[in-house]
This record gives C-alpha cells, structure tokens and sequence, in this order.
C-alpha cells in the first residue's frame, strides 16, 4: 500500500471517528496530527492481529484475550471521568477540548491478564433471579448503554462496538 | 533481548521500553532526542517469541503492570509514562 492510499484511509477513520464521537457526546484529541497517528496505529494493528488493539498497549494477538482493548476500549470512560483522556489521549474530556485542563500522560487502568481472569462474569452471581424479568438486560461494557431485549444489539446505538462488548447485567 | 541504540551524550544506561504504535513513546523519543541523550530501546511490539518473554520478564522487573512506555535509568529506576517532569529533572 503506497503512504497516499494509507493517508487517505487514515483522513476518511478521523472523519467517520469524530463526527460519531461528537454525536455522542465524545471528543477526539483536538492535537491533529497526535490523533492521526493514533488512529494510523489503530490501522496498523488491524492489519497485524486483525482487530483494532489499543495502539499504546501490548496486544497478544489473541482477539478474545483482547476484547477489552479494542478500540474504544473498556476503560475509555472511567479513564474520562477521572483524568479526562483515554488512556492514549485520543480521547478527551470537554474541559481538556476546551484547554481548561492539561492533557497528561496517565497510569494504566486496565487489570493484568491473571485479574481480567478472576474478574470474568462478576454479574452472573448477582442476587436479582434473572428469570423472574421478561427479557435479559444487556450492558454495554465501554459506555454502560443498557438495554432489555433477548439479544444486545448488533452495534451498541451509543458508542458503536460491536455486540461482542456486551454482557449480561441482570 | 535485541536493543536499538541511538547516539547521544553519555548520561548513563538509559533503556526505552516502548510500543511502535503509541503515541506517549513517540514523545519520550522526541524528549531524549532533543535532550541529546544517548540510549537504548526496543519496541516490544514488534518482537516474537522468546525474544517477546525475555523483553516482558525484563519489564516486569521495573512496571509489573508491563505499560508503555517505561525508562529505565542505570539499571536502577525506572519512570512509568511520558512523565516530562521526571525525565527532564533526571536526564535535563
Ligand atoms: S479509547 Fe483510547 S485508550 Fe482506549 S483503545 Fe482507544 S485509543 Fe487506546
């Protein structure tokens, strides 16, 4: 692939990436060219693990070992709420958009491999009996989108991952 | 483990472990550059195999939590992300 063809896929992934963002309520890294590598990466890991990993964290290749990182990952959100940027920057709180606050280099969130393990299907043992609810409620794991229906959506309606980020809540 | 090395002023064993593809590596790359000093690195990414666990079981000496990027200093320290602050006051 010659570097104009990966220029233009990489203008077409920023454009499609914030206008869904905005919609959202989600901004993307106002730092351009920072973006744009970011989401170039992005690209690059798709192409070598076939799924777009984290572009700042070490991918093992095993796409159900790394559904949590895929981007958006699991932690964009908390990470958000508590620094005001994802993890690699790409994503930014409105006060750091708005230069009210400085974007920072911040601590990994996202728990060691052993953790993720232990942690795996927390909700399946909550007290509410699930069969007593006309439908299942469905989470989405990167944004919290809930809904109640047999099946979690194909894409979720808020943030765009794919129903594979979905458990079940209740 | 294989090491890149880049040509600068000696100021000790500096070694970058770092990922190909992000962003807050790319900009401790360009501090030690413009900091002239000489270092070490490796992208951890791009290894395979057993040379992959020897860089991990190296890391995991200095950031258990194995993220990028992570500067060791002189076989000593280390500084866990592109902290500008840290890297400046140890290698400015
Ligand atoms: S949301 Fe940010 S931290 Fe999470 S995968 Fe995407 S770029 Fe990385």
């Amino acid at each position: 692939m010659s570097s104009s063809e990966d220029d233009s896929l990489v203008e077409d992934y920023y454009k499609k990436l914030k206008q869904e963002a905005e919609i959202s309520g989600y901004h993307l890294n106002s730092d351009e060219e920072f973006t744009k590598e970011l989401l170039s990466s992005i690209l690059v890991n798709q192409q070598r693990y076939g799924y777009g990993a984290c572009p700042c964290r070490l991918a093992s290749g095993k796409n159900e070992e790394d559904l949590d990182l895929i981007c958006p990952c699991d932690y964009r959100d908390p990470d958000l709420d508590e620094y005001g940027a994802c993890y690699c920057g790409l994503y930014v709180s409105g006060e750091i958009l708005r230069g009210e606050k400085k974007l920072r280099s911040i601590p990994e969130r996202r728990p060691t491999l052993e953790e993720r393990k232990e942690n795996a299907g927390q909700f399946s043992d909550i007290g509410i009996s699930a069969s007593a609810l006309p439908f299942p409620v469905w989470r989405c794991r990167v944004c919290g989108y809930l809904c109640a229906r047999d099946e979690p959506p194909e894409v979720c309606p808020i943030c765009k991952v794919g129903k594979e980020r979905f458990e079940r809540f209740l | 483990m294989k090491l890149e090395h880049v040509n600068g002023e000696k100021k000790g064993e500096i070694l970058l472990f770092a990922l190909s593809t992000c962003g807050w590596c790319k900009k401790t790359r360009l501090l030690l550059e413009e900091l002239g000093v000489d270092y070490d690195y490796v992208y951890v990414d791009l290894t395979e195999g057993d040379e992959r666990n020897e860089v991990i079981e190296n890391l995991k000496k200095w950031n258990t939590s194995l993220s990028f990027p992570t500067l060791v200093l002189n076989n000593d320290k280390s500084i866990v992300g592109f902290d500008k602050a840290s890297i400046e006051e140890e290698l400015g």
